[in-house]
């Protein structure tokens, strides 16, 4: 049945997903919520939280705030903090209950950008959509209002951006490092990272790279208006194993030179063969589809499908891939599977499959977060 | 890969000498913070004390996410199950047939069939004018061997009314009924979510004048659950559960007494006269019980001596008559980490005020505490996980809601945790962000 889940776990949300976009930046966010939103993204969704600091707050708004619609006192605790704290900018993030009395989120952005003179942003989330989401819409509206100017580019070597880099899709198991890694040694420099590891002045120069390499749907949008505004190509995909990391390497290369986006596993070698073992991958779009094509490349026996319980666009799924939002759609879509790669809270849909553990800090949170195998460049970790 | 980024100069980081606090809030409301010690417990953890229970969450992705995996985190997955609200109940309607729908769904696809199901709604819910008997009653009646208990996750609720956790002690209790003969030979602690210490002299005292005390941990079943309904009596120590007992003295008429969770010999002493009068026993005599819990401090003050001590709140519902137990005995309490106080404790806070007026008082949430995270140049031995935290001391005793450490030989018992905490460190990171402090932990 449809929004219904008897068995696993569920998604992050968009509210988490933007902090989580926006927690190295040095801004403060404040998700305007009575009590639960803070402590669950800090103990679930943010392995950063213990030792990495970040301003990411909640309004602890009461019912009779919420019944009067008392905005001014989350002006009023936002100014006061914001005098006290200095953040370089300010995000102001919605949940359930102030999506249920209609909070006007970029209205109040625009008071409180006003009075404290600092950037501020007004995110319409309401904690009913996925973090996928929430990522998206940080990363753009961070795009849109600190990338402005174009910014001279290396001339010795292609510098490429990295977008859509969240521990809930990455961990901080050394991934997004592994793929700065991967970056250098193909000859590119790598440039900044939306949002991992780069701080915000460093996002101030996203203009000078000459292709932005998108490894999440959530760095999608912000790689479009960074082509819209600065003609900078994009490619989608993350650099898994040794041979599809290769053809990724030369999309970016060849979307430069062609000054045209492109997805790298775009063209599925083979599907559908009966005669090949068919693997399940659950997850995250762009992950599970460079993951797919990369274990086709490197196992002609496989014949992978991936199964997307969270937002993304169509061009982001290979021919035969599905979207798979329900609970029961996945349980289903397995059945036809010799064996599954999933988080393993997904193991209870499937416990007679031959099953290869593939931890997601946006499902399972923190429960498996030692188990997350870095992939970059190498399949071998997977054990397939 | 990890790099904090700057503090500010000014952390906002507000402190408070006692002699200067307000009670029992002592600093100013805003925006909050959380900081990553997290052994107290949520109602996901006390809901699993029902046995045979399923618990049903209906709600916002954002709400359901904390709920399912403090359910994951504890190995009970198999006993929870989600109904997702989406925009279309919110602007369409529907959150009846939502519900409906979505319990026999889950019902019929769990594999095994639980005795009860605490069905929880939302903050959502009271903003859709939903109707909850008609919810309620349909569902009861498709599976009438099923007892469904209406949950509450109502933040909003927090400062105001009836909090989420003394709701939840209500309906943890709301499946029992009155029995036609109570037991006189039976009665309950009721709503704590951690058991009473195995060799507190209550339980003794109670079993030597021919009574059990009956506990929901030790149910081995849901019907052993069920039984404790016709208990004679009920005893609480939290005051959170003031609204359960007066729920079950006008549903069962069963009489209550609250025993504060006093850190004090002559409180304490005063509740058991108290108990006894009303339970028509004679006086307890605690007298050995007395003199080891004085002997255990003594022993406690040797071993630990002039090192500066810090509590939290989390530690104890009564932070500051512990505190005072500890300054009275000659311990150097230095700081109480506290956003708020109990009524109970406004005496203690008003002896602390006159006769240790530079105790300190730090919040736990202010948005300042983001960027306190102190090393300690000396050992600090801290009681109760944010306490360690903030002071960054692997010194400390790691016990949340007082651990059911209640009455002499509890304290006894603290002095012990104490000691042992002031000689061996322990793994702060590791430990304190574990939830559920007791509960299982599959991290």
């Amino acid at each position: 049945m449809k929004q219904v889940v008897v068995k696993t776990s569920t998604y992050s949300s968009d509210e988490f997903g933007v902090c989580s976009a926006l927690y190295e930046l040095g801004g403060m966010v404040v998700m305007h919520d009575a009590s639960g939103c803070n402590s669950t993204y800090t103990t679930h969704d943010e392995p950063r939280w213990y030792d990495m600091d970040s301003m990411i707050y909640i309004s602890a708004i009461s019912e009779m705030e919420a019944i009067m619609g008392d905005d001014e006192k989350l002006i009023t605790d936002i100014l006061e903090t914001a005098e006290e704290l200095k953040p370089k900018f300010i995000a102001i993030v919605g949940a359930p209950i102030p999506y249920m009395t209609g909070t006007d989120f970029q209205a109040i952005a625009n008071i409180v950008e006003e009075k404290a003179g600092l950037f501020c942003f007004g995110f319409q989330t309401n904690g009913m959509e996925y973090y996928t989401k929430g990522i998206s819409m940080a990363l753009r509206e961070l795009t849109d209002r600190f990338c402005i100017e174009s910014v001279p580019k290396p001339s010795d070597r292609m510098r490429v951006n990295i977008l859509g880099a969240t521990p809930l899709d990455f961990s901080v198991n050394g991934t997004v490092d592994a793929i700065e890694s991967w970056l250098s040694k193909k000859g590119f420099e790598p440039g900044c990272c939306f949002a991992m590891g780069s701080s915000l002045d460093e996002i101030f120069l996203a203009s000078s790279a000459h292709v932005n390499l998108v490894i999440s749907y959530g760095g999608l949008e912000a790689a479009k208006l960074l082509e819209e505004r600065f003609g900078i190509p994009y490619v989608v995909g993350v650099p898994y194993g040794q041979v599809f990391s290769n053809l990724l390497g030369n999309t970016i290369y060849q979307a430069s030179m062609m000054n045209r986006h492109q997805i790298a596993y775009a063209a599925k070698m083979e599907y559908g063969s009966e005669s090949k073992k068919q693997v399940a991958i659950i997850g995250e779009s762009v992950l599970c589809a460079s993951l797919a094509s990369a274990i086709e490349m490197e196992h002609p026996e496989l014949n992978c499908k991936v199964l997307c319980p969270l937002d993304t666009e169509s061009l982001l799924l290979r021919p035969g891939d599905q979207r798979t939002p329900e609970e029961d759609d996945i349980a289903s879509a397995l059945k036809k599977a010799d064996f599954v790669i999933a988080d393993p809270l997904y193991q209870t849909l499937c416990p007679e499959k031959e099953f290869i553990s593939l931890p997601h800090t946006a499902f399972s949170g923190r429960i498996f977060e030692k188990e997350i195998p870095i992939l970059i460049g190498d399949l071998s970790a997977l054990k397939l | 890969m990890l790099s904090s980024i700057n503090a500010p100069e000014n952390t906002g980081a507000e402190q408070v000498y006692i002699k200067d606090a307000s009670f029992p809030a002592p600093f100013h409301a805003g925006l909050e913070y959380s900081s990553p010690a997290r052994g107290t417990w949520n109602i996901v953890h006390t809901g699993m004390l029902i046995p045979e229970s399923h618990q049903i969450f209906v709600c916002a992705y954002g709400c359901l996410r904390g709920v399912v995996l403090t359910a994951a985190e504890m190995n009970a997955l198999d006993r929870y199950s989600s109904i997702s609200i989406s925009e279309k109940q919110v602007l369409d309607g529907g959150m009846e047939q939502l519900m409906i729908d979505g319990v026999k769904d889950i019902i019929e696809k769990l594999s095994y069939r639980p005795r009860a199901i605490l069905l929880f709604i939302s903050c959502q819910h009271f903003f859709l004018a939903y109707d909850q008997q008609y919810v309620f009653d349909t569902v009861s009646d498709m599976f009438p061997d099923i007892r469904f208990i209406d949950c509450y996750m109502i933040p909003t609720l927090r400062k105001s009314g009836i909090t989420p956790d003394q709701k939840m002690r209500i309906q943890m209790h709301m499946a029992w009924k009155k029995p036609e003969v109570k037991n006189k030979n039976q009665i309950n602690l009721i709503g704590s979510n951690l058991p009473l210490y195995a060799h507190a002299e209550l339980i003794g005292w109670l079993k030597e004048n021919g009574i059990t005390l009956r506990q929901i941990h030790d149910c081995k079943d849901y019907d052993d659950y069920l039984s404790m309904a016709a208990s004679s009596f009920n005893i609480y120590y939290e005051p959170l559960v003031h609204m359960a007992a007066e729920d079950l003295k006008k549903r069962l008429d069963t009489d209550s007494c609250y025993l504060t969770f006093s850190f004090r010999k002559e409180e304490l002493l005063e509740d058991y006269k108290r108990l006894a009068a009303t339970l028509n026993l004679e006086e307890p005599n605690f007298t050995a019980e007395i003199e080891e819990m004085e002997s255990a401090i003594e022993i406690a003050k040797e071993k630990i001596g002039d090192t500066e001590i810090v509590i939290d709140y989390s530690f104890t519902f009564r932070p500051l008559s512990f505190a005072r137990m500890l300054l009275e005995h000659g311990f150097h309490v230095t700081e109480i980490y506290a956003d708020a106080f109990a009524a109970d404790d406004k005496e203690d806070f008003e002896y602390l005020k006159e006769h240790f007026p530079d105790l300190l008082i730090r919040p736990t949430n202010r948005p300042g505490m983001r960027f306190v995270h102190e090393t300690a140049d000396q050992k600090v031995l801290a009681i109760g996980q944010k306490a360690a935290y903030f002071r960054g001391t692997d010194y400390f005793v790691n016990v949340a809601e007082s651990g059911g450490y209640f009455g002499f030989n509890g304290i006894s018992e603290i002095m012990r945790l104490m000691t042992e905490a002031y000689n061996e460190k322990k793994d702060r990171k590791e430990i304190i962000q574990k939830k559920g402090f007791g509960c299982e932990s599959c991290i």
